[in-house]
């Protein structure tokens, strides 16, 4: 049900991260101010676009979850939100790194787009301590959903007070919309994004169809144990939703 | 919706006045929060950017322990059972609720406020007290929705205090970079300068914003 097309996906999406870096390091030019660390860039927005599409397409599930009650919108939802909390941790430290690089700093408080993504990791690292401390797992779905749904509305907000209480006093230092970026990066920036995003979503599909397997396995374990000595289940908890 | 929004507010209040639980416990903290912050600090008085921000930070730990509390009573003795058994719209409870936070957060603000005048402020409030208190107001409805909503998921998790101010502190930034900032000219010392409308817009924005996104899911933190 959930590896179809998987093979195709993954072979797309390794085509397309071979691609795309191969064109970061032989095609794109070097930054003119910032030289061979701006390449970095190619790697940073990406992860930190696609992370904040994964934190809304978790709210959206959420949604799904809400108004059908289907268990399965709650399993994307959670997978979405947990690999996207993965790609957030990877912006934040390439965003470090950059910032180093080229300002000499580990952190600047005069980025609003990086201040912003840091109080939006904050909130999304508490979903999964949420999930932990409710046991019912009917609640604890619904919960869930809804803390998806409130977030997923907090983002674009965040960043625009972020954006207002900083961006008058400092320039911007690079245009992250690709407006003023020659053509050649601007090409390697999509590739990259789209290269990101298919990532994600294979990433994605696969977490998913681990996650089913594991629980059609638990399931036929159970019903392979009924009558004989009663097997039990892992008693390792988790935040997982379960089918 | 209107009478049963009335009658959850009259059972509260009458709660607070028998048994002063939240707000005494508000004000208490936040006038020991400017003692430490007067030692930590090591100034005598604050003016601009640090007052704003000391009262803006002090208000928002305090609504902390607020929402805390906001439904323990329903939790503990059975009032989630009574209200879903009342034949009455469930966002009645979020109104009560939210209208309860927002009471509470005023009454808390007028004693702080004193408080703050003469323990750390350098200028006087008085001059620009219009301005500020709109500027509470409307950061008071924000954090009244947005305390409502975390208060009612947290309530049913079993690290409710942690859940708490692990949501809501994260949650409530777009309301202090906007209220602090706002209220930040008003505090200056020798004459206050102009409130700036854009802050007032992003509160606005930010309680229409979450408050119709309360109105819309608020009902599946209660169903049962």
């Amino acid at each position: 049900m959930f590896g179809r097309g998987l093979k195709t996906l993954s072979l797309i999406t390794v085509a397309l991260i071979v691609g795309a870096f191969a064109m970061v390091f032989f095609y794109a030019p070097n930054d003119a101010d910032q030289g061979f660390i701006q390449k970095i860039f190619y790697l940073h927005v990406p992860l930190a676009i696609v992370a904040l599409f994964g934190f809304v397409a978790g709210g959206v599930y959420g949604i799904k979850y809400l108004r059908t009650g289907d268990r399965l919108h709650d399993l994307r939802s959670y997978v979405a939100i947990h690999l996207s909390l993965i790609l957030a941790v990877g912006a934040l430290v390439t965003g470090s790194i950059w910032a180093r690089g080229s300002w000499g700093v580990w952190w600047t408080w005069d980025e609003p787009t990086l201040v912003s993504f840091l109080i939006v990791f904050l909130l999304y690292a508490c979903y999964q301590p949420l999930r932990f401390s409710i046991e019912d797992p009917e609640r604890q779905a619904r919960y869930a959903a809804v803390f998806a749904i409130i977030a997923g509305a907090f983002v674009p907000l965040n960043f625009m007070a972020v954006r207002m209480a900083e961006s008058l006093v400092h320039p911007r230092v690079l245009s992250t919309t690709g407006g003023s970026m020659p053509s050649d990066m601007r090409i390697t920036f999509l590739v990259s994004t789209v290269a990101m995003a298919c990532l994600f979503i294979t990433l994605w599909k696969y977490e998913l169809a681990s996650k089913h397997a594991t629980f059609r396995l638990r399931a036929l374990k159970r019903r392979l144990a009924d009558g004989e000595d009663a097997w039990t289940p892992n008693p390792r908890r988790s935040a997982a939703p379960t089918l | 919706m209107r009478s049963a929004v009335g009658a959850l507010l009259r059972k509260d209040l009458l709660l607070q006045r028998r048994t002063p639980e939240a707000v005494p416990a508000m004000v208490l903290f936040s006038i020991g929060t400017f003692v430490l912050f007067h030692f930590a600090l090591d100034e005598r008085e604050v003016t601009g950017n640090l007052a704003s921000g000391i009262l803006w930070v002090t208000l928002l730990f305090a609504a902390v322990l607020g929402i805390n509390r906001l439904f323990v009573s329903e939790r503990e003795e059975g009032g989630f059972d009574g209200f879903l058994l009342a034949p009455v719209d469930r966002t009645s409870m979020l109104v009560a609720k939210a209208i309860l936070l927002f009471l509470f957060l005023s009454v808390v603000e007028v004693f702080v406020l004193a408080a703050f005048t003469i323990l750390l402020l350098g200028p006087s409030p008085w001059g620009p007290l219009p301005e500020l208190i709109l500027v509470l107001a409307l950061a008071n409805a924000g954090i009244a929705v947005i305390g409502t909503l975390v208060a009612a998921l947290a309530i049913q998790t079993r690290a409710r205090d942690l859940i708490v101010p692990l949501i809501a502190l994260p949650l409530s930034v777009p309301l202090v970079i906007a209220a602090a900032r706002a209220c930040a000219p008003l505090l200056t010392e020798g004459g206050a300068g102009a409130l700036e409308a854009r802050w007032l817009a992003i509160l606005g924005l930010y309680d229409l914003v979450f408050g119709l996104l309360a109105y819309a899911i608020f009902d599946f933190l209660l169903e049962e």
